[in-house]
């Protein structure tokens, strides 16, 4: 299983190649860390925050828009559970408004289009967006 | 809001708790105490099936309630039997029934065809081997529940489903879901996604809404398909699935292993 | 002492160098399952698991037959085995190892498997399986380096790891026969609903991995690098013997209740297995080489001149593996399938993609097995120039 080797150099005796691994080490090391950060920083491009389609007839969301900016995935997760798993299909909302659960049929009635919606956020934080995956994807019109 | 934030707590906690072995036990007793065992126990109300095995013999009956369930659910339609999503199909008599048939069977009866989906076991063997409890039976009416969120797609549920009445997405299914003229799927029902593990599901998103099953809507309205497909409540005494089965000789699939099937034939 | 895995000979970094290409063929594969979902594999609706739950099933055997070596030198100071320990250990982490990798690689949604801790469910055997497999390692992981590093040092090891290792007893009995009642707790599936499968699964793997222990260290001592003894090896060649009748004589058992009783489930599957149903056959061959090469290796086993010629009992112990592989890494799975609950009998063979996912799998195993083994070898080798 094991073929010939030589024995390693007595304990606590560092030798130059030792070194050279160590060094190596850290420096792969730092960069993995740093990469996102390094990136970022030479990483030129638009950095202007996305433009989104919004809907006219309505000024806020179901809860404050930065709320809601926030807090999206968390409150979609806690429909999806409470909606599948419980058959609860009411939130009420901060304000006290009662709200039906369902991704088509509230929040879609105004974020009709996935493309200038969800998805510019998304692409533009690079972050991977599932739902339409499987839901009725809102192309809008 | 209070509510979002204290479910976010809980996740990231049973999140960082199940990363140390020993810990994982901790987050099952919280996961418990928060969630309740929602696997088995008596549902207050179970919904059932009765299939007239005689008055679906005719061709047309069945076609129409396994097209109304396929374009309700955007079931996909895959040429290969080996990777096929069915929620009700077809199968032959002699096996499905394969303890009621012998040697002398006529061969009529061996070769007719039964209309077969999940039964919605009182003691479903899936629910009881999912480790994710993505398979649930629900307590308010019986349905064995499917989360598509959740599933792991481990496959345990199928070797212990006595009735093959689970399928497996192998491939991405919406390349197989016709589409019509506008590019739109039959139905807003969501697709799946590949990876995950699919069954009949009573039509929870019709009878929330009051409306029978699409397969059960779908026979009655062939001519001579009406009433090849009850449904009902077997809680109430009154509903037409109580009166069947009250009066007439029916029998459910391999009721020996103890699963307790919803859906009953009149042979 | 870790240093040592990263020194070595020509010889050693080409063994890793197969190892990483195995991997990497594996990780390849692996992608494109990913990306085009497990129809790439010979699996289907009627026949969901195939060869990645078979070699998980194999592999927790070889992983809880460590206890034979851990039970005899810590519970009856069997000081003969006080070598072997250290390869046992080893050999059950890279072993349990792969057991979490062959289920991850046959999920549908791989990226959700923390789903298992998020949502634990008493009720599923694969919620215990995945603790009982956890605890498993980290048991071994820790017994291993502290006694390692005390037998470094030359000194006793320390004594918090004593209830460790007598708790790591039980839990290897109780990783395998968890998995056997993955299968055995089925109403779905007579040929695998029975109550004799956790204790065939336990007498198989202690066969198939003491065996393997005999190979091992054969083959160290054959590089001149690390000789356990001729009365350990001897001793393990005793419990292979002993393991490989019991295994044999449980399956005859199953064979009995099924052929006796002719009871269709029952008799279908080994029908399936030997003959093969509805001209269904691509098992069989591999079934009758399987039990008859089961069957020569325990009678000569038995004999103690046989088994006392070490050339031959290497030749011994690869049947014994090759069989138990046969068995439980083909045969015991599949067959379960066989035929469908609606009466259909659907074959089922690996592709390519498959087999070169299970080998990268294997690969991961090795690397791991041949760097700790490295590491045990060059310390020891230390240890006698001192
Ligand atoms: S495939 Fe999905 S539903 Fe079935 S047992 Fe696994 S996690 Fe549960």
């Amino acid at each position: 299983m094991v073929p010939g080797m030589i024995p390693v150099k007595g304990k606590g005796v560092r030798t130059m190649s030792d070194r050279k691994f160590i060094y190596i080490g850290i420096a792969v090391l730092l960069i993995v860390v740093l990469y996102p950060f390094l990136h970022g920083m030479v990483a030129s491009g638009d950095t202007t925050q996305p433009e989104l389609y919004l809907p006219s007839d309505a000024s806020e969301c179901i809860e404050e828009t930065e709320y809601m900016t926030a807090n999206h995935m968390v409150l979609l997760n806690e429909w999806r559970d409470t909606a599948v798993r419980e058959g609860i299909r009411e939130y009420t909302s901060q304000s006290g408004e009662i709200i039906k659960i369902s991704l088509t049929g509230t929040c879609i009635s105004c974020h009709g289009r996935k493309d200038e919606f969800c998805a510019r956020c998304h692409d533009y934080s690079n972050v991977t967006l599932s739902c339409w995956n499987c839901h009725v994807t809102p192309e809008g019109n | 809001m209070e509510r979002s934030r204290r479910r976010f707590f809980r996740d990231a906690g049973a999140a960082a708790l199940g990363l140390g072995y020993g810990l994982p036990v901790l987050g099952t007793g919280c996961s418990f105490s928060e969630e309740g065992t929602h696997t088995e126990g008596d549902p207050t109300n179970q919904w059932a099936m009765v299939v007239d095995i005689e008055k679906c013999k005719r061709d047309e009956v069945r076609a129409a309630c396994v097209e109304a369930c396929n374009r309700a659910h955007n079931i996909p339609d895959i040429p290969d039997p080996d990777e096929e999503i069915e929620w009700i199909w077809t199968e032959k008599y002699e096996h499905v029934f394969e303890d009621q048939v012998h040697d002398h069977t006529p061969h009529a009866v061996l070769e007719a065809p039964v209309l077969v989906l999940c039964n919605h076991c009182d003691k479903p063997p899936c629910v009881r081997v999912c480790p994710t409890q993505a398979t649930w039976k629900r307590e308010s009416d019986g349905v064995v529940m499917m989360d598509m969120h959740r599933c792991i797609g481990c496959r345990y549920c199928m070797a212990a489903c006595p009735y093959g009445s689970r399928s497996f997405n192998w491939r991405n299914p919406q390349e197989f879901i016709a589409k019509d003229v506008n590019g739109e799927y039959p139905s807003d029902y969501p697709t799946r996604s590949r990876g995950v593990v699919e069954k009949c599901n009573f039509c929870v998103e019709r009878i929330r809404e009051g409306l029978p099953p699409a397969c059960v809507e779908a026979a009655n309205g062939v001519s001579g398909g009406e009433g090849a497909l009850t449904f009902g409540d077997l809680a109430d005494p009154d509903s037409e699935v109580n009166r069947i089965l009250h009066d007439t000789h029916t029998i459910t699939r391999r009721h020996s292993l103890g699963t307790g099937p919803n859906v009953y034939y009149i042979i | 002492m870790l240093e040592a895995a990263f020194r070595g000979s020509k010889r050693y970094w080409i063994l890793l160098g197969v190892w990483s290409t195995l991997i990497l063929i594996g990780a390849i594969s692996f992608s494109r399952q990913l990306t085009e979902g497990l129809t790439i594999t010979g699996m289907s609706q009627d026949v969901s698991w195939g060869i990645y739950i078979a070699q998980f099933t194999f592999l927790v055997g070889v992983a809880a037959s460590a206890v034979m070596v851990v039970l005899p030198y810590y519970l009856h100071d069997y000081k003969a085995f006080g070598k072997l320990v250290i390869l046992g250990e080893g050999l059950a982490i890279s072993a349990v190892l792969m057991c979490p990798l062959f289920i991850l690689v046959d999920l549908g949604q791989p990226q959700r498997f923390t789903n298992v801790l998020l949502h634990p469910t008493m009720n599923s055997m694969m919620f215990w399986d995945s603790l009982a497999l956890m605890g498993y390692l980290v048991l071994n992981l820790v017994i291993g380096a502290t006694t390692f590093d005390a037998e470094r040092k030359g000194g006793p090891p320390p004594r918090w790891v004593k209830p460790l290792i007598l708790l790591s007893i039980p839990v290897a009995v109780s990783i395998h026969t968890v998995t056997a009642f993955l299968y055995s707790g089925l109403e779905a599936r007579p040929f695998w609903m029975t109550a004799i499968l956790a204790p065939r699964f336990l007498a198989s793997a202690f066969a198939s991995g003491p065996s393997l222990l005999i190979l091992i260290s054969l083959t160290l001592r054959g590089l001149k690098k690390f000789d356990v003894g001729r009365e350990a090896i001897q001793k393990l060649a005793l419990i292979v013997a002993y393991a490989m009748v019991i295994n044999i004589f449980f399956t005859g058992v199953e064979f009995f209740t099924a052929l006796y009783s002719d009871m269709p489930h029952h008799v279908h599957a080994f029908e399936y297995m030997f003959m093969g149903l509805e001209g269904q056959n691509v098992l069989a061959p591999w079934m009758w080489t399987g039990m008859s090469i089961a069957i020569i290796c325990a009678v000569l086993l038995i004999v103690p001149k046989f088994r006392a010629n070490e050339r031959f009992l290497a030749i011994l112990c690869v049947g014994v593996i090759a069989s138990i592989w046969i068995e439980k890494g083909m045969g015991i799975v599949v067959t379960g399938f066989v035929p469908s609950p609606l009466g259909k009998v659907v074959a089922y063979t690996p592709t390519a993609p498959e087999l070169a996912i299970t080998a990268g799998v294997y690969g991961i195993g090795l690397l791991v097995l041949t760097m700790l083994y490295k590491i045990v070898v060059t310390v020891r080798e230390r240890q006698q120039v001192m």
